[in-house]
């Protein structure tokens, strides 16, 4: 149970100031989730070639350097590091997959939180305002972010347990909500070679959807897929290379409300958390719907159904049920 | 007109102004500023008074409401006029989910459109909505009516009552035991006279009504499926 | 074959036992699921499978009557400016007028009121006799909602949210037609004489996160004056335990599944929830882990029967218990001398359990005005006083034994189990070795 909140800025000249735009929301939060806090910031998108790796250690005193260099020789690759409190953020000409491998087998103690061309993810226990200082956000900038407040409710309260969780590059999904399969589907997730280093049902739902894009299915699909195959109650925020998605379950009880203005788009759990945005008194206002993905980015989904209420950037599609779909004769 | 800034004072500050009223006050013009989507803002309030909150406000707003008329210039969040005993509550933007939620009496008038669940469980209110409403709408509603002028979302008066329900535009599907009805005279005045009292221009032969098919009334296995 | 050559003995399967078969004819014959009240019925592990460690040479004891055990409590002190103050650490369940007649209602005020402990509202809401009978009332929130209105809030003494209730954790209540009487169809704006259908979630909020907000409501309403608690059937304790702390609530019930309810699906009350022995430790673990032990407290109910039972509760770390099923008992309900009748009714004293029918006997789970004449309020409330002040004092007893001079300084290493489950539910040792089984885990 949980907070979460996403800004997208769709007037450039704001993007210096995301951070600072940003930290109300989240601190707005605080109530709905004391135990940990976590950011996907998207900034400084990196060259063509190179990866941006978010790394994680429980200490803040870890020695990053001696880390790039072992990179930098085992892999015969770039690596440049640069170290914000316990995390770091790693770039490389690696291959991902031979960088996860390089990293279970010297530096087994850091963890691998996100990867990407310009996503940076930093999480950790302790209030968000608190969590929002060490990793110094306030003064970042970006085109766009991604936050969460966490009260654990099953599982422990951990550093790892923290959302958001990274599902591909440049992706990652944070959650409210609690599910009630994800045993069953965290099992099956492992047989087909994903690896969870929590017990938390929101690990389970961003492995799920890493392992639908392994298979090459779209983001779009993939979202559609999980209306039918994860059972529970959920708001999910999915944080893109370009923007964000939107996602709730048939039953929609875990609230979430969007606005929007010339300058922005915004995501929260609670309205109170974007009022503190300049303009929210005249943005426009309105509630995601259940079964219904909203994305916003130059790279959208394709919509076979708008939904009226979209006169703005956002492109939304309402998913019928399974059943209705086969009916139809199925849309892709 | 007294007006409190609830940014500047607080929100125990704000209503314990208001709870501290007694009924027969003749400060009865406030006006809240600031409310920023904070929740609970008016609630539990047993005066005759007449409250604007100026901007969002976020759960809960006038729960609980007795004898008082609130007006929230803005959006409501979850549960607005949850429980309302009497009195009227406006809302000129959207509510979110569960408005009127088990609410006793009193008038909630939605200008714009309410979300999903709205009047669940209602046991006796009123509720005008100007625009549609969401799914699950009249869930488990036992008595009051509900005015929709646009349309109706999925399961609409699902396990439904003795709750009367008027829907203008299109019902996506209702829920289990409700049924449309016949609408005769009797149902027209009522509504024309709900129309009325919530300023809302519409023609009550424009609207369909739903109602209970009291088909569960009396517990059967042959009906499980529907519980 | 000759009838002096030897047979074995007809035998009946322990899977296939009379009970079971019974339950498969009627099932064949109605095609409805069996409801019924009261709790789940099957042996389970329980507090007789604990067992205290009385003073030796090493611990020495408390007289008698002389020094003092103290056994008062405070429930509600973490934010509420008046919290409840109980002479006794055993208060009165919630249980519906409605299930119950207005004379048992009444009766168990009076009972309350003696022993200087509080009664709880049910699925219902409050009537003016509960309120005026019962010095301390206890107002149940349920999904359902009935009769709920702000002023019974604000004449409250605490606010009890029901997020669920151990004989059906994640179940709606029921009432079926019988006992929708005029009265209970006002008080819950239900046309009479039908089923009653409720809901198994609250309305306006999912979730402790959203709960949080609903507590800060209520709150405003009642000018942050009452102690708010929290009751959750025994599924998660540990992970409810903290989540209600996190959502602000100031006291925890949790009720096992010894629990009884008036009415609901038998296979629901059986097969769903934890004993009540399993939700305790997990609980107290959450409140310490997050420091909040004796700061928010803790009440426990489903089948609290005695004294030992209320000390072995409040030993393993909990601050109350509260009973439901035993006050009814103590007030006539299931009495033996009405044997005739419950024969009538196909059942036999100690038995009876169709409370839902409205048929009782005793007077006490029942609408009908004749039946519920039978039961006499004072006499049931003296009895009711006098089966609390035993509790209190065999705890009392068991309290001084173990030499403490109140019954919150009882604690799990006074005790040891007689079963290997019992020593794991409880986590303490298995009598006379010094195992605890299941805590590598």
């Amino acid at each position: 149970m949980c907070g979460i909140v996403g800004l997208y800025l769709k007037n450039d000249a704001l993007r210096p100031e995301l951070g600072r735009l940003f930290r109300p929301m989240l601190l707005e939060m605080t109530s709905r989730g004391p135990d940990s806090a976590g950011v996907a910031i998207y900034r400084d998108p990196v060259g063509d070639g190179e990866t941006k790796f978010s790394l994680a250690h429980d200490s803040a005193a870890h020695d990053w350097q001696r880390l790039a260099a072992d990179i930098a020789t085992a892999l015969e690759a770039s690596a440049r590091v640069r170290a914000i409190d316990t995390h770091a953020i790693l770039v490389s000409d690696a291959d991902e997959s031979r960088m996860r491998a390089r990293l279970a087998e010297a530096h087994p103690d850091v963890r691998l939180v996100g990867s990407g061309t310009s996503v940076e993810i930093f999480k950790e226990t302790g209030l968000p305002e608190a969590v929002y200082a060490r990793f110094e956000l306030e003064a970042a900038g970006g085109s766009h972010i991604i936050g969460h407040t966490r009260m654990a409710t099953e599982s422990a309260v951990t550093t790892a347990g923290s959302h958001p969780f990274a599902t591909g590059a440049d992706l990652c999904l944070v959650h409210n909500g609690s599910l009630s399969n994800h045993n069953r589907l965290r099992e099956e997730l492992v047989r087909h070679g994903l690896a969870f280093q929590t017990d938390n049902d929101s690990e389970v739902a961003a492995a799920y959807l890493t392992w639908k894009l392994r298979q090459g299915y779209s983001l779009k699909r993939a979202l559609e897929d999980a209306l039918e195959e994860l059972d529970g109650f959920y708001t999910f925020c999915i944080g893109t290379g370009d923007g964000f998605a939107v996602l709730r379950d048939p039953i929609a009880c875990k609230h979430a409300v969007l606005a929007e203005t010339d300058d922005w788009v915004a995501m929260a759990t609670e309205y109170r958390a974007i009022a503190r945005l300049p303009g929210a008194e005249g943005a426009r206002i309105w509630e995601p719907r259940p079964r219904t993905v909203y994305s916003w980015g130059p790279d959208g989904f394709e919509g076979d159904e708008d939904d009226g209420a979209t006169a703005s950037s956002a492109q939304a599609t309402t998913v019928r049920p399974a059943a209705e779909r086969a009916a139809a004769g199925g849309v892709h | 007109m007294n007006t409190l800034d609830l940014e500047a004072l607080g929100l125990r500050a704000v209503n314990g102004r208001l709870h501290a009223l007694r009924p027969e006050t003749n400060e009865r013009r406030w006006r809240i500023e600031n409310p920023r989507g904070a929740h609970a803002i008016a609630c539990g309030l047993s005066s005759p008074l007449d409250v604007e909150i100026a901007g969002h406000v976020g759960f809960y707003c006038a729960g609980m409401n007795q004898r008082a008329e609130v007006t929230v210039h803005g959006h409501a969040g979850v549960g607005v006029a949850e429980n309302m005993m009497s009195g009227v509550v406006r809302v000129k933007g959207n509510a979110s989910q569960s408005a009127g939620a088990t609410a006793h009496g009193g008038l909630l008038v939605i200008e714009g459109d309410a979300s999903s669940r709205c009047g669940i469980s209602m046991k006796g209110i009123d509720i005008v909505v100007g625009g549609s409403v969401g799914h699950m709408s009249a869930f488990m509603a036992q008595s009051g009516s509900l005015v929709v002028c646009g349309d109706a979302g999925e399961a609409l008066g699902d396990s439904i009552y003795e709750a009367r329900l008027y829907v203008r535009g299109e019902v996506e599907s209702l829920g289990a035991d409700c049924v449309e009805k016949e609408m005769r005279a009797e149902h027209r005045e009522a509504l024309e006279a709900l129309l009325e009292r919530a300023g809302i221009d519409a023609d009550a032969g424009d609207f369909r009504r739903y109602g209970s098919a009291r088909t569960l009334y009396h517990f059967d296995s042959d009906q499980a499926a529907a519980y | 074959m000759d009838q002096d050559t030897p047979r074995t003995l007809p035998r009946l399967s322990a899977t296939f036992d009379p009970h079971t078969l019974s339950e498969i004819r009627r099932a064949a014959s109605t095609g409805i699921y069996d409801i019924r009240g009261a709790g789940a019925k099957r042996p389970l592990p329980h507090f007789d499978d604990l067992l205290f460690l009385g003073a030796s040479i090493s611990r020495y004891p408390l007289e008698g009557y002389r020094e003092r055990c103290g056994t008062e409590v405070v429930l509600g002190s973490r934010h509420a400016s008046t919290p409840l103050e109980l002479k006794i650490p055993i208060t009165i369940a919630g249980m519906s007028f409605g299930s119950l007649s207005g004379q048992a209602k009444e009766a168990l005020g009076r009972g309350a009121n003696a022993a200087g402990t509080s009664t709880t509202t049910g699925d219902g809401g409050m009537t003016p006799e509960e309120r005026e009978h019962s010095r301390l009332l206890v107002y149940q929130y349920l999904p359902s909602r009935y009769g709920m209105n702000p002023d019974d809030l604000r004449r409250a003494d605490a606010i009890e949210v029901v997020v669920g209730q151990g004989a059906k954790p994640g179940g709606g209540g029921m009432l079926l037609g019988q006992k929708i009487n005029a009265r209970v169809a006002r008080m819950r704006d239900l046309p009479e004489g039908i089923d009653q259908r409720s809901a198994c979630r609250h309305p306006d909020w999912t979730g402790p996160d959203d709960l949080e907000i609903k507590i800060l409501e209520l709150r405003e309403i009642t000018a942050w004056e009452k102690p708010i608690f929290v009751k959750v059937g025994g599924s998660r304790p540990y992970y409810d335990t903290a989540l209600a702390v996190k959502a602000g609530a100031d006291v925890v019930v949790l009720d096992g599944m010894q629990g009884g309810t008036a009415a609901t699906q038998n296979v629901f009350i059986e097969h769903v929830g934890l004993p009540t022995l399993a939700c305790v430790r997990p609980a107290v673990q959450a409140l310490q882990e997050l420091d909040m032990h004796r700061k928010v407290q803790l009440v426990v109910s489903g089948g609290i029967r005695n004294g030992a039972d209320v000390a072995k509760v409040l030993a393993l770390g909990a601050d109350a218990v509260s009973i439901g099923t035993a006050a009814l008992i103590a007030m006539g309900d299931n009495d033996p001398a009405l044997e005739g009748e419950y024969r009538a009714l196909g059942t036999t004293a100690g038995a009876y359990d169709a409370w839902h029918a409205g048929r009782d006997p005793a007077g006490i789970t029942t609408q009908d005005p004749e039946l519920a004449a039978r039961l006499d309020p004072v006499v049931a409330g003296r009895r009711l006083a006098n089966y609390l002040k035993v509790m209190t004092l065999e705890a009392q007893t068991i309290a001084r034994a173990c030499g403490k001079n109140h019954l919150h300084n009882l604690e799990p290493e006074d005790l040891v189990a007689l079963t290997v489950e019992a020593a794991a539910m409880a986590r303490v040792p298995l009598a006379g070795t010094t195992w605890v089984p299941g805590t590598g885990i």
